[in-house]
């Protein structure tokens, strides 16, 4: 054997993941501002573009805050970008919506990342409906090269039509590393903010006048997608055509590397001309794309005569072993064997925590973290999970149903600053009593240790205000807010005994550093 | 299906599995910046996230000339680099028939290794004497993934693996 390939050039040349370079090519179109609250598989983003000098980058409370501080530096004249995992954008949905009426002054990119096979979420939404749903533009690139290259095509896009631009990735886009090139930093477009309350002032009046912009705005969009090289047909074989996009498309490549191709990267508006151009160029036309059926819907409506996977694809990843499987309309079957699971490190303190529970058996209202772990065998001590906030919440709620049912609620010190204190004010002013542990490790720790409020470290490690749980806790109505380590057994276990059974509304907050940060 | 038959074009598949906290993407990292230093188009996709807690960890890696997929279809994996046993019997069904599984470089790893830490460098030794890509390169990958003050001790673990699977 010998190797043929050439040296590369070092210089120019890095092995970057989707994530970072999705970075990269925020940074090379010369983005000043970002905003994300941390999630897989999007948290990296923001983690790499905080490694570029002089950019204004945050880890927000969490994703509406981001979404909207964002948002703001796109209006008040810098490109900016907001990063999410799919879960994220629905608590950003608030400002999202109304941002398509807005626009913006200087391009704003919404980087989702979607997580098929629901490597580390609670669900497998598809968030490219959100692009129908908000009349946004939506670009789906299908590597990590793509990334860096479509961001840089989404700011302009959001500069020349005045729209936010959704760029989505999936799981295998973030976290696949690929050798990417590495470009100069344009320089950063600095258009001047103008006061106009027509367009920045979405009261009803103005609201209505706007709406009118985006439908036509969603006209220009749809012709320039028409265009895009973005969309591009690849001429293969006549025989056997496939319209697919995102990490899709190099499955279906590999697999089928001599048939035509439409390889949707501006997915929406839809390039109706375009598909219905390459559905009469093919004998076969096959559409092949993960979960939902969002192309597939809409080239029905075009009466195109085409292929669709069975409807079992609709659950879970689709790997490249199981392409010949959906070109032939067959049913998923996987056979793989089931992966050993994640569970709390040895010495974890919400282990701690939760054998107390255990011992006292409580009805437990679970959250978004590490703790969720705790639902699983021999632990089995986390009842429900449904949403970031929802341990307080869901808690209030489980108690109205069950009257003399000892319930908990247990949330982390990162969530319950994202969710979970508008949830204790709720309680408090509601007259709800309990139980509510915050779970306070000291960091985030799920998604691999990033700062917060409570940490009292900015996402450069900068020193900052340090949120005080105790005395937000108070400020929010809670009647008794205890710190204590859980790890101190005896101590702990006392003192929840007690007020459990107590009629009042309290906080234990169980303190110990996650064993992952140093 | 018209797979890439020409030698030139060869993609190169590599399965590396094992468990949160071994050091399974740090291998499949340096093995991915050896290819990309040989001047080839590299693909890596792994699962981050649960990795730090005891689950399943599995890192594919590829290139070639052009490498469209990140995941390497099942049976299709050249070299299977197991860094448990549990893992490897999870996954042995990916490798091709007439592929090569290198799971008897773990007790070997386990013998001559002090410090299981360096489980990863050693199997990368191993994996490295399979493949053709020139031992420069896999020296200034090491270079781009450990810290400095771990380097030396690495290459020392990368060479000893690298001759227990040359002889």
């Amino acid at each position: 054997m010998t190797t043929t390939a050439k040296i590369t050039k070092k210089t120019d040349r890095k092995l970057l993941s989707g994530n970072e370079a999705l970075a990269q090519g925020a940074y090379e179109a010369g983005v000043i501002s970002a905003a994300a609250y941390p999630g897989t598989p999007s948290t990296e983003i923001l983690e790499s573009l905080v490694q570029f000098p002089d950019l204004d980058v945050q880890w927000s409370v969490n994703e509406k805050v981001a979404y909207e501080v964002a948002l703001g530096a796109a209006v008040g004249g810098v490109r900016s970008l907001f990063a999410c995992k799919h879960v994220g954008l629905n608590v950003a949905m608030d400002p999202l919506m109304t941002s398509s009426y807005t626009g913006i002054t200087a391009g704003f990119v919404v980087v989702i990342a979607d997580d098929p096979g629901m490597h580390s979420s609670q669900n497998e939404q598809d968030t490219r409906w959100v692009s129908i749903y908000s009349k946004m533009p939506l670009l789906e690139p299908s590597s990590p090269s793509e990334a860096k290259e479509f961001v840089k095509e989404a700011f302009k896009i959001s500069e020349r039509f005045d729209t936010p631009v959704m760029v989505r990735l999936t799981t295998r886009i973030s976290h696949t590393k690929e050798d990417v090139r590495i470009q100069k930093r344009e320089a950063p477009s600095q258009p001047v903010f103008e006061p106009n309350a027509a367009k920045f002032v979405m009261v009803p009046g103005n609201a209505r006048k706007r709406h009118l912009v985006v439908e036509k705005r969603l006209e220009k969009l749809k012709s320039f997608a028409e265009r895009s090289r973005l969309n591009r047909i690849e001429k293969g074989d006549k025989k056997l055509g496939f319209i697919t996009s995102s990490v899709t498309y190099n499955y279906v490549k590999e697999q089928y590397p001599d048939a035509s191709f439409l390889k949707l990267g501006f997915s929406y508006p839809f390039c109706d001309d375009k598909i219905k151009e390459f559905a009469k160029s093919v004998k076969k036309l096959v559409v092949v794309e993960e979960l939902d059926p969002f192309l597939e819907e809409h080239i029905k409506s075009l009466c195109i005569k085409a292929h669709y996977k069975h409807p079992s694809f609709r659950c879970g990843e689709l790997r490249p072993e199981l392409v010949s499987d959906v070109v032939a309309g067959k049913k998923k079957s996987v056979k793989q064997m089931p992966a050993r699971k994640p569970r709390l490190c040895a010495g974890c303190p919400h282990l701690f925590s939760f054998g107390v529970i255990k011992k006292l058996n409580l009805f437990v209202t679970g959250d978004i973290g590490c703790y969720t772990l705790a639902a699983i065998p021999p632990m089995s001590t986390l009842h429900t999970c449904v949403c970031m906030g929802a341990g307080v919440t869901f808690n209030e709620g489980i108690r109205k149903a069950k009257p003399g049912q000892k319930v908990v609620g247990v949330v982390g010190d990162s969530t319950f600053v994202h969710s979970g204190v508008t949830g204790l004010i709720n309680a408090a002013y509601n007259k709800a009593k309990g139980v509510i542990f915050i779970l306070d490790n000291r960091t985030t720790a799920m998604t691999g240790g990033q700062e917060h409020p409570g940490t009292g470290l900015t996402i450069r490690k900068e020193p900052t205000k340090e949120l005080d749980l105790v005395a937000l806790c108070k400020a929010c109505g809670a009647d008794n807010v205890d710190v204590m380590d859980p790890r101190q057994r005896e101590k702990f276990e006392k003192l929840v005994k007690k007020r459990v059974n107590e009629d009042s509304l309290s906080v234990i907050i169980a303190k110990h550093p996650c064993k992952l940060i140093k | 299906m018209a797979k890439k038959t020409k030698k030139n074009d060869r993609t190169y598949n590599i399965l590396f599995c094992g468990i949160g906290g071994q050091g399974v993407l740090t291998a499949s990292e340096i093995c991915g910046w050896a290819a990309m230093l040989a001047g080839f188009n590299v693909k890596k996709s792994e699962v981050h996230g649960m990795a730090q807690r005891g689950g399943s960890v599995e890192s594919h890696l590829r290139f070639g000339k052009k490498v469209y997929s990140p995941l390497v279809p099942e049976g299709d994996v050249d070299y299977l680099v197991s860094f448990h046993k549990d893992e490897h019997q999870r996954l042995k069904g990916f490798l091709k028939s007439g592929g090569t599984d290198l799971v008897e470089y773990l007790a070997d790893a386990e013998k001559k290794l002090e410090d299981t830490r360096g489980l990863n460098t050693f199997l990368i030794g191993v994996l490295s004497a399979r493949l053709d890509l020139p031992q420069d390169c896999w020296m200034k990958a090491m270079e781009k993934v450990f810290k400095p003050q771990y380097l030396e001790q690495n290459k020392k673990v990368f060479l000893e693996g690298r001759s227990v699977a040359q002889k």
